[in-house]
């Protein structure tokens, strides 16, 4: 299936990914990102349950400085 | 000096010099420099992360008692700007935005329009909402009448370091806005941040200048020592100027009196 992370278009060959192991695969800390799935925002919690659809629109985001 | 602090959200603070985390060499840095400015509110942004990013989170870094707003920038519009400042909430970063539309590349002055939309959203949603906005005394007002916690006009183009050239209608809003005035962005030097607090700004924001200093630890204290002469002599009340001279000592008993 194909997904959008971050903006960029992605083939993803396993047939069944919760959001939790995509956030993972990519060596990202849990704790310091959000996630929004198209355009919704995912509580933490719910990670491990949510699986990927085809075309779905995700966004990791994380903290970082300004003024 | 008695007690003088400023009071938003519940929150009591009491350094008036707010500093900006971002440009600085390390994380490790921006800490020591909120530590050494003593301040009581710092800003940090959001952004995409990019897979196998540092596993540094910059809030980590933040002294504990420093509050954190967030910053939209980035947002082209109201809506944008709403997103992010969601985002920071559902991410435990609290409900402190500092609210930056801007969809001008070149001076990145903000979009008061779509500034004024987002702030009318983001208090219903019960957000503390600290509006960055050029400086206007119409829009001031609607801001402040939404409730916006503060309102935060622009001394100069940011990351310009080259002051309060917005003085005149910053102190036209000083003069007739009740919430506080907090200037933000340009000031490049502690004496631009003095200047903000002699004409009775509540406060000031400051990155860049203290970010790209030789020593972003020690500037960062002038500034703060700054802020806090200029708030002193706003307390005290700035002595009247005349055109012409107006001795300092007595007029009569000189020594040729009389010769």
């Amino acid at each position: 299936m194909r997904i959008k992370v971050n903006g960029m278009e992605e083939e993803i060959s396993e047939k069944m990914m919760t959001l939790q192991e995509l956030v993972i695969n990519r060596g990202l800390s849990l704790k310091q990102v959000v996630v929004e799935v198209n355009l919704q925002i995912i509580p933490r919690e719910q990670w491990p349950q949510i699986t990927l659809q085809d075309k779905d629109s995700i966004e990791i985001i994380s903290f970082v400085g300004g003024g | 000096m008695k007690e003088d602090s400023l009071e938003i959200g519940g929150v009591k603070i009491n350094c008036r010099l707010f500093v900006g985390t971002g440009k600085f060499s390390s994380n490790t840095m921006m800490r020591d420099v909120l530590l050494a400015a003593k301040a009581d509110v710092t800003t940090v942004a959001l952004r995409r992360v990019d897979s196998g990013a540092k596993a540094d989170n910059i809030l980590d870094y933040i002294p504990s008692g420093c509050k954190v707003m967030i910053n939209t920038s980035g947002a082209r519009t109201a809506d944008e700007a709403v997103r992010i400042a969601r985002l920071a909430r559902a991410a435990g970063a609290g409900n402190w935005i500092k609210i930056e539309v801007i969809a001008d590349n070149r001076y990145l002055l903000p979009d008061n329009l779509e500034t004024l939309k987002a702030t009318e959203t983001l208090v219903q949603e019960g957000f503390v909402v600290f509006p960055y906005m050029s400086p206007d005394l119409a829009v001031a007002r609607r801001l402040a009448e939404c409730g916006a916690a503060a309102v935060m006009p622009l001394g100069a183009p940011i990351g310009s370091n080259r002051g309060l050239k917005t003085k005149e209608l910053v102190a036209i809003m000083i003069k007739e806005i009740r919430a506080p005035i907090i200037v933000d962005a340009g000031l490049g030097k502690p004496s631009d941040a003095c200047e903000c607090m002699e004409m009775g700004c509540a406060a000031v924001l400051v990155n860049t200048a203290i970010a790209v200093s030789r020593n972003p630890i020690d500037y960062a204290r002038a500034f703060s020592q700054a802020v806090q002469a200029g708030r002193l002599a706003y307390l005290s009340g700035l002595a009247e100027s005349v055109d012409e001279a107006r001795a300092s000592s007595p007029l009569t008993g000189f020594l040729r009196d009389g010769d």
